[in-house]
């Protein structure tokens, strides 16, 4: 981790890449609010979803799609972020008028957010 | 008596619904202690009530009467129990009728059935609101007074410990209301294994092996976006099993020759899945915490898990109240190449125009064009190559506490075909029908009130 922190200072070295290259993904909801588990396909991508990938960045990454706030949980034992998107579901559940009414893929709409990475 | 070194739980059904020969490949696909099923969603229990309110009989999962005709002898000859919270709103009518099934399979006199109750609290609604349980709404805190007289069912999650009560009095079929997806899993350990009430670790431990299951082969390769094109043998799928040890740790595994994969990284999107705080998974039972999970490969479609810490239960229990809402419909067209997706927004135009101009008055108007935006909304609007779609779907909904407006509504998606932009089709379906919206309240109420039960039907 801390390797990988001192190329992050070494600006210049860095490419953006899609989530979809670093993790997979897999979402639920309850009630109104919507799951994201985010896991890194490698440990050693990790610490720089931990770094990148924060609550705020979702919720720009979600702006317009999404009503609440998102938070953000840290699952370091399974490389693992868990973001809840609150107000994502049009009332959630049976209420919904979305096709996605209980977020199941806004999983891989996650994974379309780009972040900056080493080289 | 020593405990067993180890038990197996299969998982056979992920919700009502799920496939019907898993349960049937799980019995016979090799050796398994234990056969779980999962069978309420939240609006489950609604519906089941509904059924109940018109025939009194009814009201249970009634797929799970026939296959106990399938499986009941082959569970007889290889001891296998089964924990099912089939029951839904009306756990004594399925037992009943599961009873019937086994007499007339010849299994008088070897078959004990148990039956969890106690989680039905509808009839005892007003009585508990009156000594000042608000059931207030988790999500929006308003208190269940506001939608009281629109309540179609309430029930309270239960935990593990009724159902291991029921197999240690001798029940071969465990039939339960609503008891928590994760206790059905958890109770054969406590029962094999004499976990006590406050072993906090290991309770979490059971539970965690209860999430990882609890949606069936959503554990072993299904709807599993790691590595999903080299998956093999969707077809042919395993479920998961639980291999579980005395001291909470536990394997997952599935039977040989099934299709499928059970890896870490499979098993993590399962662990991952409807997750709320990781640090605090609140069950009945017990508070796991997910962030101590330890998984780690374990041969070949094996897993290992380890490590998983727990605290005291809370002195609440979850209850899921379902409640009339209103109304609802969908309706659908599809507009061809080219300009596919620009005729699709001319028709939304129009329609929402007509709704406007006729003085429908909606709670909620929602499009979507599907293929364009449906999922992803305006993340996928940004990069798709829209100009050029080969066809798009509209699909516009409506939402009205009002029956007759969303009737009118239904009446206005056809005319299009004639009257709005052209290179549409898809209308084949007909008129959509307006649907009754059953609505979900969740809240928590004192343990101390709920009083589950458990009963023995000898057959």
């Amino acid at each position: 981790m801390r390797r990988t922190r001192g190329r992050v200072k070494a600006r210049g070295a860095r490419r953006r890449v899609a989530l979809l290259e670093l993790c997979h993904a897999r979402s639920g909801d309850k009630g109104d609010t919507a799951n994201v588990g985010l896991i890194a396909r490698k440990p050693q991508y990790y610490p720089w979803l931990v770094r990148e990938v924060t609550a705020a960045r979702v919720a720009r990454h979600f702006k317009g799609m999404i009503r609440g706030p998102v938070e953000r949980f840290e699952l370091p034992n399974l490389h693992a972020l868990n973001f809840l998107l609150h107000g994502a579901l049009d009332g959630g559940g049976t209420i919904s008028l979305k096709t996605d009414a209980q977020g199941k893929v806004l999983s891989t709409a996650l994974l379309r957010l780009e972040i900056p990475v080493p080289r | 008596m020593t405990p067993p070194p180890t038990i197996r739980i299969a998982a056979g059904q992920g919700f009502w619904g799920d496939w019907l020969e898993a349960p049937y490949r799980q019995v016979t696909g090799g050796p398994i202690d234990y056969l779980m099923m999962d069978y309420l969603a939240e609006v489950t229990m609604s519906i089941l009530q509904k059924q109940k309110s018109r025939d009194p009989a009814l009201g249970y999962a009634t797929d799970f009467v026939p296959l106990m005709e399938r499986l009941l002898p082959l569970l007889a000859e290889r001891g296998i129990k089964v924990i099912a919270n089939a029951g839904g709103v009306n756990p004594r009518a399925c037992a009943q009728a599961v009873a019937e099934t086994a007499r007339r399979l010849g299994l008088a006199g070897r078959l004990r059935i148990g039956v969890v109750t106690g989680d039905d609290l509808l009839d005892r609604l007003d009585g508990l609101l009156a000594r000042g349980h608000e059931l207030r709404n988790l999500d929006t805190g308003r208190p269940l007074r506001e939608v009281r007289d629109r309540v179609l069912a309430a029930n309270a999650y239960l935990g593990a410990g009724p159902v291991a009560e029921a197999l240690t009095r001798g029940a071969h079929v465990v039939i339960t209301g609503r008891v928590t997806d994760t206790g059905l899993t958890l109770a054969p350990m406590i029962h094999a294994f004499g976990w006590r009430g406050d072993d906090w670790d290991r309770l979490a431990a059971g539970t965690v092996a209860g999430h990882i299951i609890e949606c069936g082969a959503q554990a072993s390769g299904g709807n599993c976006l790691a590595d999903w094109e080299r998956i093999p043998d969707l077809a042919n799928i395993g479920y998961p099993i639980v291999d579980a040890h005395p001291d909470g740790t536990f394997e997952i595994t599935k039977h040989p020759g099934t299709g499928g994969r059970i890896s870490v990284a499979g098993v993590t999107e399962q662990l991952v899945y409807e997750m709320g705080n990781p640090a605090e998974y609140i069950t009945p039972d017990c508070v796991a915490d997910f962030t101590t999970i330890r998984l780690a490969p374990a041969g070949r479609d094996r897993v290992r898990v380890s490590g998983v810490k727990g605290r005291p239960a809370t002195d609440k229990l979850k209850v899921s109240i379902a409640y009339f809402y209103g109304y609802k419909a969908v309706g659908t067209l599809v507009y061809a190449w080219p300009d596919a997706l620009k005729k699709a927004q001319a028709a939304d135009r129009v329609l929402r125009r007509r709704l406007r101009d006729l003085g429908l008055e909606f709670e909620a108007i929602h499009t979507e064009f599907v293929g364009a935006d449906a999922t992803h909304g305006p993340l996928a609007r940004a990069r798709a190559p829209l100009a050029d779609l080969p066809e798009v779907q509209l699909r516009i909904g409506v939402r009205s506490p009002n029956r007759a407006a969303v009737e009118r509504f239904t009446r206005e998606i056809a005319p299009l075909i004639l009257n709005g932009p052209p290179s549409v089709t898809g209308f084949a379906g007909g008129r959509p029908k307006p649907e009754e919206i059953v609505a979900y309240w969740p809240a928590l109420i004192d343990k101390a009130v709920v009083h589950p039960c458990v009963e023995l039907v000898d057959v």
